[in-house]
């Protein structure tokens, strides 16, 4: 990190900013990151920052918690995921309940390992709970086409990957909140693009920096979004050019189209939106969990957590009634307070309490 | 075939007695020969005592093994409260198929932690359970030693502008395992034992008012725990947290903040600003304190503990909060 460069990027800021505006950093990265370095500090008092619905394990909806906890509670099957996913509260607790149950869930750090699961336990069926956005896809991609070409039989794969320009549109669409201008997603654009944000700038014309997670990079996109603000001079602009190419990650994309095909899906907190959702493609039906075993189950509401609000940027965290009393990191009442990417983690574990 | 620990080890018989045989042979001395129920120990004085469970996984990793560790961790808790080490006591649970092999390993480790730190064990236990029961070995130990006049700091009052210091690097057991497990060859263990750092240190100076090892939770943990049982706020220097670079690295990598992972090796002590020259002085031409640092200080005025970032702005450095670390120490 680059001390004299954060200084002078808001010492810029700080001159160059007049109006009272909202920007919403879409990825819950930046948001973590925005308070691990305390940069809210150095910002004047007329940018509100407000975070938005990109943290994966967050939009996960509770019915596909339900689905996975209800499975293995009826067949003995082995869940294998990433670890931020175990503390999401479903109807009926969480996988780490299922875990302490005595019920087999595994957590590994790339999907590549639950091959190796399944080839140790041949004679067990595995189910791998891919979550997150374009960023994580391509390796579930990958790990899908090598358990195809290996003859792995023994697992499964459950998708509730998500593409986030719908869900941007979405917010947008929906209008509850001003955006004056949006801190774009630096990982998930090195997968998209610039070009992947390009219809979204075209219909709604508003300041749209794509930036990197070090405290310089959220400083140089909060600068270029205010002076595209302050002189009504909205564009669509990559400032995190050593990571984010105009056309993305081909490679990547191209292994992505491979296996998954764009599909409606369930966002908690948004509800369901249009071509947001990543199935497998047909000719991976036999990997699809939800083909194997189309179970039914009893869907239960969520009553008190407005985490959908706070992935909205409606609500800040600190004015839920339940945050902070009977919802913290250590017992979640929603998704937001469990990833370290939520902003009601974030708020919490930075002192916002 | 290989020779392995059998359910019939723990069945107080003939096997049995042969293990009991195995861990005399390595680490037997007159108090443990005498196989009594209980030791009988000389000792009069003010007598700390303390006990700890060791449950790590991987067993052997680079810088110890459970062995090593369940020794100095013990060694470690009487050293923070100014306690000459003298006894322990070592309780093996161990999983049925247990290799021989890997357990004299083990014993062997135990002899040599014991020798370096100056150490006897004299009582034991061995339970074997079911294979699925237990994770090969758990060792379960307690630790006595005695308080010299002088040492114990329990009495001394913090105050504002006393600052904090520790040893060494940060995190680098925690970090070190954690990679470990992930299949990665990247630095190691700061295991240690902290009786000759820190024993002599106190002798030389009347200004330490605390001190704990910063093992699970690390170092903001233990500053949280500071902060709150004296009333006192901290803060923190990230400038100032001396850390290798690989733990700075693979930090990132994992996502996991450094002040947060275990150390096995190290000292967080609270010290009144004008010793602080005396300990550092002693620290820096110790191995296991060259690289000590004054990070942080004490303020009254308020109660929480908060990190100067790199930039200057604050933030709170809140207590770990949700499980981030598989089983380490």
């Amino acid at each position: 990190m680059d001390r004299e460069k954060v200084l002078d990027l808001g010492k810029r800021i700080n001159t160059v900013s007049k109006k009272e505006i909202n920007l919403m950093e879409f990825c819950g990265t930046h948001t973590h990151e925005i308070f691990r370095f305390g940069l809210r500090d150095i910002l004047p008092q007329n940018i509100h920052l407000l975070s938005g619905p990109g943290c994966p394990v967050c939009v996960t909806a509770q019915e596909d918690i339900d689905y996975i906890i209800t499975l293995a509670r009826i067949f003995p099957i082995g869940v294998i995921t990433f670890g931020d996913i175990l503390n999401v509260p479903g109807s009926e607790g969480s996988l780490n309940h299922l875990r302490a149950e005595g019920k087999d869930v595994r957590v590994v750090y790339s999907p590549l390992d639950s091959l190796k699961i399944a080839k140790k336990n041949p004679q067990k069926q595995f189910l791998f709970v891919g979550v997150g956005f374009e960023t994580t896809v391509p390796l579930v991609a990958y790990t899908l086409l090598m358990a195809r070409k290996e003859r792995i039989n023994n697992l499964l794969f459950l998708s509730l990957h998500k593409l986030t320009p719908p869900a941007m549109r979405a917010i947008l669409e929906m209008g509850e909140v001003k955006v004056d201008g949006i801190i774009g997603p630096g990982h998930v654009s090195t997968i998209i693009g610039r070009k992947g944000w390009g219809s979204i700038f075209n219909d709604y014309k508003i300041p749209f920096v794509i930036a990197g997670f070090e405290p310089e990079d959220i400083m140089l996109g909060i600068l270029k979004l205010i002076e595209m603000v302050e002189e009504n001079r909205p564009q669509l602009l990559n400032a995190y050019r050593r990571s984010v190419r105009e056309e993305g990650n081909p490679h990547a994309l191209e292994m992505i189209n491979r296996v998954f095909s764009v599909s409606g899906d369930i966002w908690r907190g948004l509800g369901y939106i249009e071509d947001s959702g990543l199935k497998l493609n047909e000719t991976f039906s036999e990997f699809d969990v939800k083909r194997v075993y189309p179970i039914k189950f009893k869907k239960y509401e969520n009553k008190g957590c407005r985490c959908g609000e706070v992935l909205r940027g409606v609500l800040k965290p600190t004015e839920c009634p339940l945050y902070g009393k009977v919802c913290n990191p250590q017992t979640p009442m929603g998704p937001c307070m469990v990833s370290s990417e939520g902003t009601c983690a974030a708020y919490y574990q930075y002192g916002e309490n | 075939m290989e020779d392995i620990i059998l359910l019939s080890h723990g069945n107080g018989g003939e096997n049995t007695r042969k293990l009991v045989e195995e861990i005399l042979g390595t680490l037997g001395n007159d108090i443990l020969n005498e196989l009594l129920d209980a030791a009988v120990l000389p000792i009069s004085g003010k007598i700390a005592f303390t006990t700890d469970s060791f449950i790590v996984s991987p067993i052997f990793f680079r810088g110890g093994d459970i062995g090593s560790l369940s020794v100095y961790g013990t060694v470690n808790d009487l050293s923070m409260v100014g306690a000459t080490p003298l006894y322990l006591s070592l309780s093996f649970i161990i999983e049925e198929g247990f290799t021989f092999s890997d357990f004299r390993k083990i014993l062997l480790s135990i002899k040599e932690g014991a020798e370096v730190s100056n150490v006897r064990v004299v009582t034991g236990d061995t339970k074997v359970v079911e294979r699925g029961k237990g994770d090969g070995i758990f060792i379960n130990t307690s630790g006595v030693g005695i308080i010299k006049n002088g040492r114990d700091w329990r009495k001394r009052e913090i105050k504002d502008g006393d600052l904090v210091i520790i040893n060494g690097g940060i995190g680098e057991h925690g970090i070190s395992v954690m990679l470990e497990r992930l299949g990665i060859k990247a630095g190691k263990s700061d295991l240690a034992p902290l009786n000759s750092l820190v024993l002599p240190l106190l002798d030389r100076t009347n200004g330490i008012k605390f001190m704990r090892d910063p093992t699970r939770g690390g170092v903001a943990t233990v500053l949280n725990e500071i902060s709150r049982k004296y009333g006192v706020g901290i803060e923190v220097y990230e400038d100032k947290l001396p850390l290798k670079e690989w733990v700075k690295e693979s930090a990132e990598i994992l996502g996991i903040d450094p002040l947060y992972a275990a150390n096995e090796g190290k000292v967080l002590m609270i010290v009144d600003s004008k010793d602080a020259d005396v300990v550092l002085n002693f620290l820096h031409e110790k191995p296991d304190g060259y690289d000590a640092s004054i990070i942080g200080k004490v303020t009254k005025s308020s109660n929480r503990v908060y990190l100067v970032t790199h930039i200057g702005t604050k933030r709170i450095l809140d207590t770990l909060k949700k499980d981030i670390l598989p089983r380490i120490c």
